[in-house]
């Protein structure tokens, strides 16, 4: 990759956090819904607070609301391509669409990180978790699932542009093809989150996988992006 | 590229035996076409006919199933994309950000020399300068929107100007602004090529008419002293006459 690649690639995302940083439509939507979703769960599930299952159901409640809002997140992003037809002069520029690809999924992958890292936090004052316990290592299986969760997720909300029904289609045809996204890091922070758990060697293989994971979801996105947006 | 030394067509783009197809449905057949640097070119026909296909083709955004295209001596092909200018019927600008974050947006992805120079210059050759610098063109009306998209289509100086139904929905003012530009264009040496309905519109501008029937072209007429109205709906009923 050329260095004029990354140069379009930073250029699309920062006309993407531009426009949010404008609207706030995507973090307020997504931060919102997220929200009472781990608050529900906090309420519905009588184990929340017990310092054994607690934080093992946190991660799992972390992810379905990372699953469900990211997918405004993802819907939101491309849409605004849609509008006017901008799409159409992005893609009548110089910019490889390899780029305009890893421009849109570097923006909505920030985007979602942002939410959860406020979701965390809430995550481990309502269900008595120590999320700081080992902060980096959470960090970087946030980022890691989120980034394979958008990689799949940015080819879909393409290819669904000119759908009507796309919000809905988004999560149906999304979803299955996530889940080893979803499995890996559901259980890599669950394990973070365990006070019972001895060390750290199972977070470490999935985050391995997840690592792995994304770097085949990211190829096939490159690869698959062009034939996607332009429909041909 | 600077906004110092504009490239200024002087080479025709040939179109030789273009087809495409969408499936089974066959959009264009066999289209051979040459359009000349310095004219406006008006591609007419009835809904469906493959005008906009045909646009897309020459916009690099479709590729023909065979046949090529030549500006010149060279393909035209995406690494031709910067030789291309494309206003549609929606301005395909972004909303949310302002006359000046769109422009400098494509400034930026152009790759201008001194884009803020470029920039400033292009609002004020489209009468946008005094709108408020903040303002996100969300909030600017249809006619201001058509301006914008004219100003990011010419920002890179492309030899190349296409415009598919750009005043369908521009009122009679905004449609009149819009002609006297592309007559402007086609005096500054530009090739334009105008996709639309309006045949009142193509007599106005276009000195090539070219008339796109069931995908294939039913007329291809060049007249250097251009069309009356009359003439263009002339050689328009003639070309659609069942044959």
């Amino acid at each position: 990759m050329t260095a004029s690649f990354w140069r379009y690639t930073l250029l699309v995302a920062w006309k993407d956090l531009r426009i949010e940083g404008k609207s706030r439509e995507v973090l307020y939507t997504m931060g919102f819904s997220a929200s009472l979703v781990i608050l529900i769960f906090s309420f519905a599930l009588a184990n929340a607070t017990d310092p054994a299952q607690g934080p093992i159901t946190a991660a799992g409640v972390l992810w379905a609301a990372t699953l469900f809002t990211g997918t405004v997140a993802l819907a939101r992003v491309l849409d605004r391509e849609r509008e006017n037809e901008s799409i159409r002069s992005l893609l009548l520029s110089p910019a490889p669409r390899a780029a305009i690809y890893a421009g849109k999924l570097i923006a909505t992958a920030l985007l979602m990180i942002l939410v959860e890292c406020v979701l965390a936090v809430l995550v481990g004052v309502l269900f008595a978790t120590g999320v700081f316990d080992h902060v980096l290592w959470l960090a970087l299986v946030l980022a890691l699932g989120t980034l394979g969760f958008a990689s799949a997720g940015v080819v879909f909300s393409a290819a669904l542009l000119r759908s009507r029904s796309r919000e809905a289609l988004l999560g149906a045809l999304l979803f299955p093809i996530v889940i080893p996204v979803l499995l890996a890091a559901s259980r890599a922070t669950a394990c973070l989150f365990d006070p019972l758990a001895p060390d750290l060697e199972p977070v470490a293989f999935w985050t391995r996988f997840l690592l792995a994971t994304d770097v085949i979801y990211i190829s096939l996105g490159l690869w698959v992006f062009e034939p996607v947006v332009t429909g041909e | 590229m600077t906004s110092e030394n504009p490239p200024r067509a002087q080479r025709a783009l040939r179109v030789a035996k273009v087809s495409k197809n969408f499936g089974r449905q066959r959009a264009l057949i066999d289209v051979s076409l040459e359009f000349s640097p310095a004219a406006v070119t008006a591609i007419v026909g009835p809904n469906g006919a493959g005008k906009t296909t045909l646009l897309g083709i020459l916009s690099t955004l479709v590729r023909p199933t065979s046949g090529e295209i030549r500006l010149g001596d060279d393909a035209l092909d995406r690494a031709a994309r910067h030789r291309i200018g494309h206003v549609g019927h929606e301005p395909g600008i972004y909303p949310d950000l302002s006359a000046r974050q769109n422009l400098g947006l494509f400034a930026a992805l152009y790759a201008l020399t001194d884009p803020g120079a470029r920039v400033a210059s292009m609002l004020e050759r489209v009468g946008l300068s005094d709108v408020r610098g903040d303002l996100p063109a969300r909030a600017f009306s249809r006619g201001m929107l058509q301006r914008l998209a004219l100003a990011r289509a010419l920002l890179h100086e492309p030899e190349i100007l296409l415009f598919d139904e750009p005043s369908s929905a521009l009122d009679p003012t905004g449609a009149r602004w819009l002609g006297e530009e592309l007559v402007r264009e086609r005096e500054s040496g530009r090739l334009v090529i105008l996709v639309t309905h309006d045949l009142d519109a193509a007599a106005q501008v276009a000195s090539h008419i070219v008339v796109i029937r069931r995908g294939r072209v039913a007329l291809d007429r060049q007249q250097a002293q251009g069309f009356a109205a009359h003439e263009v709906r002339g050689l328009y009923e003639e070309a659609l006459r069942d044959r």
